[in-house]
């Protein structure tokens, strides 16, 4: 069992690592909500199932996809801007 | 020069942390040790006291109900902070953006693996939230899941759908509902005669989903709450691309 629990650890650790080395925002993203997922599993080993859910839906759900939604806002007006300069050009 | 300063902080506060890092998992009680009395107490008497299994949500939502009252207000304040920030003041110039044409129908493939998805994310968020007094889970959780449904479904229909079932009036009083009910319940015992979210109602048998009073009354108006809650940020956030209006500038 310790292995399971180190490995998990490991895990954590090395997506983490991934999270913060990955450079595009809309990977990192994603890495993130696999990083969201690893910290539920985590949790959910070390016997906490609460904070495990609670993880699983903030961490892997609602934090990316608050990210995605701004980061598509803004490129839905940098694009429209771009379009709109090239039709007044 | 200024590298080498920076290198040099870098190292003597990292290994500062790294010294104390290493004391504090040194100095770690043992695995599976507790020392606070209060798990112990809580553990065996939620289930007589209140008739609820999952001791956890006996906590959150009736031995420390005001804390969590509080952050319930911490979501909807925060939800009111994006609202505001990313509001579209009343008479507004805006012009058509020309660019939403996401009517076309995604790959059959998308859509028939999705359906059955978002009908098992259906069923999981209400059983989350109508068993937050039995098992893990609870309201919170339960307004994420529901919250995601009609993100999935954006992304294998179209903005079209989603407009059409993140009616944006409906969800600002589902919003305010579900945050005031919370206070209202607490107000109740007020008026009972006892203290502020004391448990008022029958507790029930221990095991129905009918039980443990108050505790899966105040999870139920969470997960109204935190389900509004999130789809009122999506909707702000998306507002510009589902519409197809940009303000003018």
């Amino acid at each position: 069992m310790i292995w399971v629990g180190s490995g998990l650890l490991l895990l954590v650790a090395v997506s983490g690592f991934g999270v913060v080395n990955t450079r595009d925002v809309t990977s990192q993203v994603i890495a993130l909500s696999f990083y969201g997922v690893l910290m539920g599993l985590t949790f959910f080993f070390f016997q906490a199932p609460d904070v495990a859910l609670s993880q699983i839906t903030v961490g892997a759900v609602a934090l990316p996809l608050m990210v995605m939604l701004a980061i598509s806002r803004m490129k839905f007006r940098a694009a429209n801007r771009q379009e709109k300069g090239e039709r007044d050009a | 020069m200024r590298e080498r300063i920076r290198v040099r902080t870098f190292l003597v506060f990292g290994g500062l942390f790294l010294f104390l890092f290493c004391y504090a998992v040194a100095n770690l009680p043992p695995w599976g040790s507790y020392r606070g009395p209060y798990g112990d107490v809580i553990s065996r008497v939620s289930v007589y006291e209140r008739h609820a299994t999952d001791a956890v949500n006996a906590v959150n939502y009736d031995y420390r109900a005001f804390d969590t009252l509080g952050e319930e207000f911490i979501l909807f304040t925060a939800v009111l902070g994006v609202m505001m920030l990313l509001r579209r003041e009343e008479g507004t110039v805006t012009r058509d953006a020309g660019k939403v044409k996401d009517n076309i129908r995604l790959s059959t493939t998308v859509r028939v693996t999705a359906m059955p998805v978002i009908l098992l994310t259906v069923i999981f968020g209400f059983y989350i939230g109508l068993h937050g007094q039995l098992t893990p889970g609870g309201g919170f959780q339960a307004g994420v899941i529901l919250a995601s449904i009609p993100f999935l479904l954006y992304v294998c229909e179209n903005t079209e759908t989603f407009r059409r079932i993140t009616s944006h009036t409906a969800v600002e009083v589902i919003e305010a509902l579900g945050a005031s009910s919370y206070v209202l319940i607490g107000m109740t015992s007020l008026v009972m005669g006892a203290p502020f979210l004391s448990n008022f109602l029958p507790l029930g048998t221990t095991g129905d989903v009918f039980s443990s009073g108050t505790i899966a009354l105040i999870s139920v108006c969470i997960g109204f709450e935190v389900t509004a809650a999130f789809l009122l940020v999506g909707y702000t956030y998306l507002e510009e691309i589902i519409t197809g209006e940009l303000p003018e500038e």
